[in-house]
């Protein structure tokens, strides 16, 4: 290997529970420890904990910080007025393309956490800080905070029982201070799993101890990228790279619902508006095959002409067959619609579903 | 876990010879590398089979890899069952999990391939 990959402090746990290490985002992450399928099903049914430690996390204070960050996300900041509640979003250019999807939390009365992808981190650390006035205070934290995914419908039970008698969980889409195992934390009631759950951020250093406390219950069960990536499809959620891009505009999509119509100064706005009122001309939509297992750039077809490519695919553990997202014409993005995946050498019938594909969850509701 | 009556190839296929008939599966070895066994492709009885190449293809919830036949010949018999149990492959290679039974065109191809101790050291040398 020649690349200088990056690992997080738990690299050292993974390799003694025997996960499978793969390159991902620049950055040496367990894929799978006993099996994709199996974590997959934990957390379904109980609790998986997942290192993402390599993700990053800004923080941004001042009191022109409400105005200037309400100018760089598509959703309305104004939603999360109250402190401790949490937004999806994108952030998009001038002409609409997605810099990154993101969560705002509202730490404070002048302060913000945001936490993007690994991959983006500088893209979207330059944009971000390129657009603040300098009254606005902005640290990188990345470096220095662990983050830590507990999901699955039993995870607040295991947060409960390490963070005391006296710790009231966050609601849904909110974030609170607490002390699990003597660390201080920040609970945010968050995930990619559709599942109920939390992610917990602590100082990097304490990454370990609350990694090891998590795991010493039963019900809980290590999980790699593998997994997180079968539960976030089945889910229908977006994962920037395959399903957008800087050459996707949020309504092509399907994240109209992060851009509320009545907001229109934000970058990107009067082009998101325009496409819009126009429609889009290609739509990312849901497909489910029978046979085989769609997988990022195979052809999709209708009438035997090459209309799109598979975004994201995979075997959902849940269905038991294929899944996977694809941009289409408009016109061929109905629920219903009869398509064709090319699984290599073989053309299999695919239909097109509105995700979430797994309907039933402990969620069972999409962020918001 | 390399059982000392099968005969091994470098694409990580084992083959068990009974006469001129051979039933091929993957290795243990292989199957750990690929993880949970979602999907088998196996070809239909009667196909022609050559030695080397690409007899039908295996996938994970990661990956897919094709499946390489150490010998030549007709097929005469296929693991339908891995159709609607492919985790069978990862829970018994040698057993439940083998793939297809191959009449042999040319038997002498077996003497090729790796005993036992000859896979083991090459998957050590792989690894």
């Amino acid at each position: 290997m020649t690349e200088d990959l990056l690992s997080t402090p738990l690299y050292q746990e993974h390799l003694a529970l025997g996960a499978r290490i793969v390159p991902f985002a620049g950055w040496e992450m367990p894929v799978q420890y006993a099996g994709i399928i199996e974590e997959h099903k934990a957390v379904r049914a109980s609790v998986g904990i997942f290192d993402v430690c390599h993700m990053a996390e800004f923080r941004f204070f001042g009191f022109d910080a409400f105005e200037a960050l309400q100018k760089i996300i598509t959703n309305d900041l104004g939603k999360i007025a109250e402190i401790g509640s949490a937004l999806y979003t994108v952030m998009c250019d001038e002409d609409g393309g997605i810099i990154d999807d993101l969560i705002v939390y509202h730490t404070g009365d002048i302060e913000y956490l945001v936490i993007a992808n690994a991959a983006n981190r500088q893209t979207d650390w330059d944009w971000i800080t390129s657009h603040l006035p300098e009254s606005v205070e902005s640290v990188d934290e990345s470096d220095r905070t662990g983050l830590i995914a507990v999901q699955g419908p039993r995870a607040l039970e295991v947060i409960a029982s390490l963070a005391g008698d006296d710790f009231e969980p966050p609601a849904r889409f909110h974030i609170a201070e607490a002390v699990l195992a003597d660390v201080p934390v920040l609970i945010a009631r968050t995930g990619y799993t559709g599942e109920d759950g939390v992610e917990i951020l602590c100082h990097i250093d304490r990454a370990v101890a609350i990694w090891r406390v998590l795991l010493s219950f039963a019900e809980v069960t290590p999980c790699g990228l593998g997994a997180r990536d079968t539960l976030r499809l089945e889910m229908g959620y977006p994962l920037y790279g395959s399903d957008m891009d800087r050459g996707v505009d949020p309504i092509s999509a399907g994240l109209g619902w992060v851009v509320p119509k009545a907001k229109t100064d934000f970058i990107g706005a009067e082009a998101i508006a325009r496409i819009r009122e126009a429609g889009p001309q290609r739509k990312l939509v849901g497909l489910e095959v029978s046979e085989g297992v769609p997988r990022h750039g195979y052809p999709v077809l209708h009438d035997g002409t090459e209309v799109g490519k598979v975004a994201s695919g995979t075997y959902s553990p849940t269905l038991e067959h294929g899944i996977a997202t694809a941009y289409v014409p408009a016109e061929l993005s109905a629920p219903g619609t009869e398509l064709v995946i090319a699984i290599r050498r073989k053309q299999v019938a695919a239909t097109v579903v509105r995700p979430p594909f797994v309907k039933q969850t402990s969620l069972s509701v999409r962020p918001s | 876990m390399y059982p000392k009556e099968l005969k091994y190839d470098k694409e990580h296929e084992w083959i068990k010879v009974t006469d001129d008939v051979a039933v091929v599966g993957i290795s243990d070895f292989a199957q750990d590398q690929l993880g949970e066994v979602v999907y088998v492709d196996l070809p239909a009885v009667g196909d022609e089979i050559v030695a080397g190449e690409n007899f039908g293809e295996i996938e994970s919830v990661k990956s897919v890899s094709e499946l390489i036949s150490p010998v030549s010949g007709e097929v005469v018999e296929v693991n339908d069952a891995l159709g609607d149990t492919p985790e069978t492959v990862n829970e018994d290679p040698y057993g439940d999990g083998w793939m297809i039974k191959i009449k042999m065109g040319d038997p002498a191809q077996v003497d090729d391939l790796m005993t036992a101790d000859e896979y083991e050291a090459f998957v050590a040398e792989e690894a």
